[in-house]
């Protein structure tokens, strides 16, 4: 491996390792203050890309637009599943699973009778990109996806320990049933976590759409993706679900690089049993929550 | 339990005959297609069952359709590489299943509830990519899988000559394989072993401190149950002909975990019930509304009706509609009462 090459690899592991964060740390966020997966998590990101392919490559309007769309859009369909799925079945982890499981193919099926089943191909925002030494190169798109990475998440983390509301968010994943007892509204930071969590997959999708070719099958490998990494990471951490994607990004992008896709999954696969048997709770989760 | 009075014995033997009856008659009702649906359904049946098992320790696995596929590449590749005879090529390819069981439940019992759903996932995904390894196609075919399995040897007695190709003589194969099965694991399930795994599954602590190894125990659970997944995954090999690593996806594992859900778990019966009304539901009820794109988004919505207005499974129908006769008797039986007082009186 060539250094260029290596600091090539190092670009694309940056950028990889942004977006899987964006979608990772929105199912951790789910996952701990209402204590549901969300299968459907990956289906979100789907919709977050064709809300772009809608809007931006249907309609004309400008690429940031359509990205602040179907971060809204992509919410809202969040509060939506907070509502009419996940609120019902509260107590009931496995049925919100199945819920999601629901919900995920009624997206998907939207999205085929809406778009069709054949990749849909989004032109570039810009074909512009920056040139570093050595010929390595990063297109203005990935820079644009690490740029909201970044900027959401410090975002989101600052949110959560200096607002009150996000401090009610993190009393919740941590015991709901003591901040229901200091007058927190469980409801509302369900609905929260829940519009936030969706919202980060929904940017992730929008900003990638250029990237991938959306394809209503597209959340499938994603979601996989996101379990290892929040698995790797500790369940209920949102810090420990960015330092595994990263993690993972790395790791994964090396890999494929040198060798092939294929042995990169088993090896990421592999990494992950690795540390559920030395610590099961993840690199970061502080107890068991089952 | 109190013993069964003679009248409900007589309803169960009469119900079984019914049962065997209607069993034995229905593939003649069916179309072709219909039939092969049919027999996918035995095989799901077997597969669900096994599944329930598992969930008795109260640990749910995302793993067990890829060792259901265990079963099929192995009992595929010893009967189509290695001239085995079918029958016992699948004997070997439900041991494979159980052995790979086996072997995964030291990483995997490590860990408990959710983990373990991740965890075995994991474990199942790697042997999934293991199969679809390019370097390793010389073995498991890479992603196309294995083609041309042998099928099952067809049968000819005297002047009978039963051939499996036909769908309907191969049902009647999974129809007899599959109910020994069940009746095997019907027996586990009321045996020690069984009622083991339940205090397992409710009291995991206070079973250990009366002596009970938890950890043998889940082991157990995962390889029995693990070998009638593969058994369901030979059936299907000899049958389909044809195995592929994305048959065996979490895909399909998820219509495993929707059919024990949404049946229910907490009745022997309820996966089975799970299994039958969904996969009617599907193929047979939404594919004569003629709405083949719509199916999934349909089938999504059934889901998240069921489990909204169904939270304990179809199984928790059950007693209701039970309860629903016995309060009708009750009810005629007071209205025959009622009309004997009012009589004299008019």
């Amino acid at each position: 491996m060539t250094l260029d090459l290596f600091f090539q690899t190092v670009v694309n592991a940056t950028y990889a390792a942004s977006y899987m964060a964006l979608i990772a740390v929105g199912l951790v966020l789910i996952f701990g203050v209402m204590g549901v997966i969300n299968f459907a998590h990956g289906e979100l990101y789907m919709a977050g890309a064709y809300t772009v392919v809608a809007l931006y490559s249907g309609l004309g309007i400008p690429f940031f637009f359509a990205v602040a769309a179907g971060l809204v859009f992509v919410g809202l369909l969040g509060l939506v599943m907070e509502y009419g799925l996940f609120r019902p079945l509260r107590d009931n982890p496995l049925g919100g699973l199945i819920a999601s499981i629901g919900f995920l193919l009624i997206l998907q099926t939207t999205a085929v009778l809406g778009f069709g089943v054949r990749m849909k191909d989004v032109l570039p925002p810009s074909r512009q990109k920056f040139v570093f030494p050595g010929h390595v190169v990063l297109t203005y798109e990935r820079f644009y996806v690490i740029v909201a990475a970044v900027v959401l998440l410090s975002a989101l983390w600052l949110f959560l320990r200096k607002s009150k509301f996000g401090w009610s968010l993190r009393a919740c994943a941590q015991d709901r049933e003591a901040a229901a007892l200091q007058g927190i509204s469980i409801n509302n930071a369900a609905r929260l976590a829940m519009f936030i969590g969706a919202a980060l997959a929904g940017v992730a999708g929008a900003l990638t759409a250029p990237l991938v070719s959306p394809t209503p099958y597209m959340g499938h490998p994603v979601i996989i993706t996101a379990f290892i990494i929040i698995i790797v990471g500790g369940v209920g951490s949102l810090e420990g679900a960015v330092i595994a994607a990263i993690l993972y990004a790395y790791v994964n992008t090396f890999v494929t690089t040198i060798y092939d896709g294929t042995l990169a999954n088993i090896v990421g696969l592999l990494l992950m049993l690795a540390v559920l048997i030395v610590k099961p709770t993840g690199l970061f989760g502080a107890k068991e929550r089952a | 339990m109190p013993k069964p009075t003679t009248n409900a014995r007589l309803f169960w033997v009469l119900g079984s005959i019914l049962l065997a009856v209607f069993l034995v008659w229905l593939p003649h009702m069916l179309t072709l297609s219909q039939q092969e649906i049919l027999v996918l359904l035995v095989i799901n049946i077997l597969l669900v069952t096994s599944y329930r098992l598992l969930t008795l320790t109260g640990e749910w696995s995302l793993a067990h359709v890829v060792i259901m596929g265990v079963g099929a590449y192995a009992s595929a590749l010893v009967s189509k590489e290695l001239d085995v005879p079918v029958p016992l090529a699948m004997v070997i390819g439900a041991a494979t299943a159980g052995l790979l069981a086996f072997l995964l439940s030291f990483p995997l019992f490590r860990m408990k509830g959710f983990y373990f759903l991740i965890g075995s996932f994991a474990a199942g995904e790697v042997i999934r990519l293991i199969w679809k390894w390019t370097e390793l196609t010389w073995l498991f075919g890479g992603p196309k899988g294995i083609k041309l399995i042998p099928p099952f040897p067809d049968i000819k007695l005297f002047s009978l000559d039963i051939d499996f190709y036909d769908p309907i003589n191969y049902y009647y194969l999974c129809l007899i394989v599959v109910g020994i099965s069940l009746v095997i694991l019907y027996r586990v399930e009321r045996s020690r072993i069984g009622l083991t795994f339940h205090a397992i599954h409710w009291q995991d602590k206070l079973a250990e401190s009366v002596g009970v190894n938890t950890f043998h125990y889940r082991t157990l659970a995962f390889l029995i149950s693990s070998v009638f997944a593969g058994l369901a995954g030979t059936l299907f090999a000899h049958y389909i002909g044809t195995v592929n690593p994305n048959r065996f996806d979490v895909g399909e594992m998820v219509y495993v975990l929707i059919w024990a859900i949404v049946g229910g778990t907490a009745t022997f019966y309820g996966p089975i019930l799970g299994v039958v009304v969904l996969t009617i539901l599907n193929e047979v009820v939404l594919r004569a509304l003629h709405v083949d794109e719509m199916r999934p988004m349909l089938y999504g919505g059934l889901l998240i009706l069921a489990i909204l207005f169904l939270p304990d499974g179809l199984e928790s129908l059950v007693p209701k509609i039970k309860e629903w006769f016995a309060r009708r008797k009750e009810k005629r039986v007071v209205n025959e009462e009622r009309a004997m007082e009012e009589q004299p009186a008019e």
